[in-house]
């Protein structure tokens, strides 16, 4: 597989369930098993209450937008214009992301849009979680 | 203790701008040696350092200064109003006498300066670098259609921000854009990251500054007036802009500012003159609102009704800001450098009897916030 561009994540111990569960077309958050708090980016704690034990369990990938910016500049492993979101997931955290199967402009970008998690492969290790329009298909 | 501990030298470097035969640590002992000049001080008398950017091993080093206190807290462009607040404890407690803090930034020329190099293990390498922001222009405007929509703030009000600054820094010889603006020539520049564009961003420039402290005792014995340190505040968010828990505001800002104005006992209408690091256009709107100068979505049409343009009650990054004056790419030395001129009254665009200057600083994207309340009185 071609390797891309992009600056691309090195998982650490803490993070490999993200990225695995990426691999396998997963979106993998974590919750805490006393205050059962969800949370995002992953950490082997609960960041409301300091509790050790949690749980990684399977989002819906179901997501809204909640903002984003459309850069004009080069990026590496991107073609600009292209939009850097951040989306409100369904179960409450938010995270970075690229919108994808939609065009790239303030028309068709419109914040509270309903979005759905897939999965963009960048090398033989890491898959990017993206979002596209509920209403367009998966391209797998 | 309120006013215990003075600003009694500052300076900015002898030039600004474009500054390619200069490198970084060479701005900062340029901008150390005009403070010492400032206040008739030599190395001998500085037992106190602080510095972001470079190292204060690299800076004591360098300048040849023997210290028994030393800072090297480094949060992003509002480092330097985190110095301000811990070199003045240091002082009350003893640790030390006379403090130089210091600035420097080959931001433009990138004279003697490390490349950035991402971090792509660490939480931001991991969850947002590889979506493609590129520096500030991506990440920090990241929450403003947010913001926009919420409050239904219209892309020519964020715009007014950087018309109304110019009118500040064609007062100013040393600001770098001088001639005046509008709306439409703000919306007509080139797009840099939809809904922002060029004149939107603040400028990339080269140059340092440099702020000397010690006590109001001591302080009394300067050439300078003193301008003393009345209240501060510092808080830290995080390093992704992407995790702020609410897009239409700072918390940092919130936690910074509230304890500024209660460590100095002043209310809003006690402050004469204000600073807020203004990297992008929007950030004087944040800083408005979670300063609490206006409330919630008011502080764009609080601007456009030129209430911190020239002639207006609150008068706002007085020096022209990061958008019009400079920006090196740690900005917060500029702030604080345009307070002091102002309540010593050597300010370009001086305003007339201004007594209490407050200095709002931001670290990283949203990520941390340092607050300084000053004032030529004791409070």
């Amino acid at each position: 597989m071609p390797v891309s561009d992009r600056l691309l994540p090195i998982p650490t111990p803490e993070t490999q369930h993200f990225w695995d569960g990426a691999r396998e077309g997963e979106l993998r958050l974590q919750r805490c098993c006393d205050c059962a708090h969800v949370y995002f980016p992953p950490r082997p704690f609960c960041p409301k209450c300091a509790h050790r034990e949690v749980e990684v369990f399977r989002a819906s990938g179901r997501a809204a937008l909640y903002s984003y910016v459309i850069n004009h500049r080069p990026a590496p492993g991107l073609k600009p214009p292209f939009a850097i979101a951040v989306v409100q997931l369904e179960e409450g955290p938010r995270m970075m992301t690229n919108i994808v199967d939609c065009e790239q402009t303030p028309e068709a970008l419109i914040l509270d849009m309903p979005l759905q998690v897939r999965f963009a492969d960048q090398s033989e290790e890491i898959r990017l979680p993206v979002f596209g329009p509920c209403n367009t298909k998966e391209k797998e | 203790m309120r006013c215990a501990v003075a600003i009694v030298g500052a300076a900015e470097t002898t030039e600004l701008g474009k500054l390619p035969g200069i490198s970084q640590i060479q701005l900062h002992a340029d901008a150390a040696l005009n403070a010492m000049k400032d206040c008739g001080l030599t190395l001998s008398d500085i037992d106190g350092i602080a510095t972001a950017g470079e190292s204060p091993t690299n800076l004591a080093h360098y300048l040849g200064i023997v210290p028994t206190w030393a800072d090297g807290t480094s949060v992003g462009g509002c480092s330097f109003m985190l110095h301000v607040r811990h070199a003045t404890a240091a002082i009350e407690a003893g640790l030390c006498e006379t403090v130089l803090i210091t600035h420097g930034e080959s931001g433009r020329s990138r004279v003697g300066r490390g490349e950035f190099a991402g971090n792509r293990a660490s939480l931001q390498g991991q969850f947002e670098l590889p979506f493609g922001p590129i520096g500030p222009p991506t990440l920090f405007t990241m929450p403003v259609l947010r913001f926009m929509k919420e409050y239904d703030i219209r892309i020519e009000e964020v715009a007014m921000v950087a018309v109304v600054q110019r009118e500040w820094a064609a007062m100013n010889p040393r600001a770098s854009f001088r001639d005046p603006i509008d709306v439409d020539a703000v919306l007509n520049s080139k797009m840099i990251a939809y809904p922002f564009r060029k004149l939107m961003c603040c400028l990339v420039t080269d140059g340092g500054g440099a702020l000397i402290l010690t006590s109001a005792e001591r302080a009394k014995d300067f050439p300078t007036r003193p301008v003393y340190v009345a209240g501060s505040g510092e808080s830290i968010e995080t390093p992704m802009v992407s995790q702020m828990e609410d897009f239409t505001s700072s918390r940092a800002f919130r936690v910074a500012g509230e304890r500024a104005f209660a460590s100095a006992g002043i209310s809003h209408a006690d402050v004469d003159h204000l600073m807020i690091y203004d990297a992008f256009a929007h950030l004087p709107l944040f800083g408005l609102e979670d300063l609490g100068f206006v409330g919630r979505g008011e502080s764009a049409k609080f601007i456009g009704e030129r209430n911190t343009a020239p002639g207006g009650k609150l008068p706002l990054n007085t020096n022209g800001g990061g958008l019009s004056y400079m920006h090196s790419g740690m900005y917060g030395m500029y702030a604080l450098q345009e307070s002091v001129r102002q309540l010593r009254g050597t300010a370009p665009a001086q305003v007339e009897g201004a007594k209490i200057s407050f200095c709002l600083g931001v670290g990283g994207m949203f990520g941390a916030s340092g607050a300084v309340v000053l004032s030529n009185e004791v409070l």
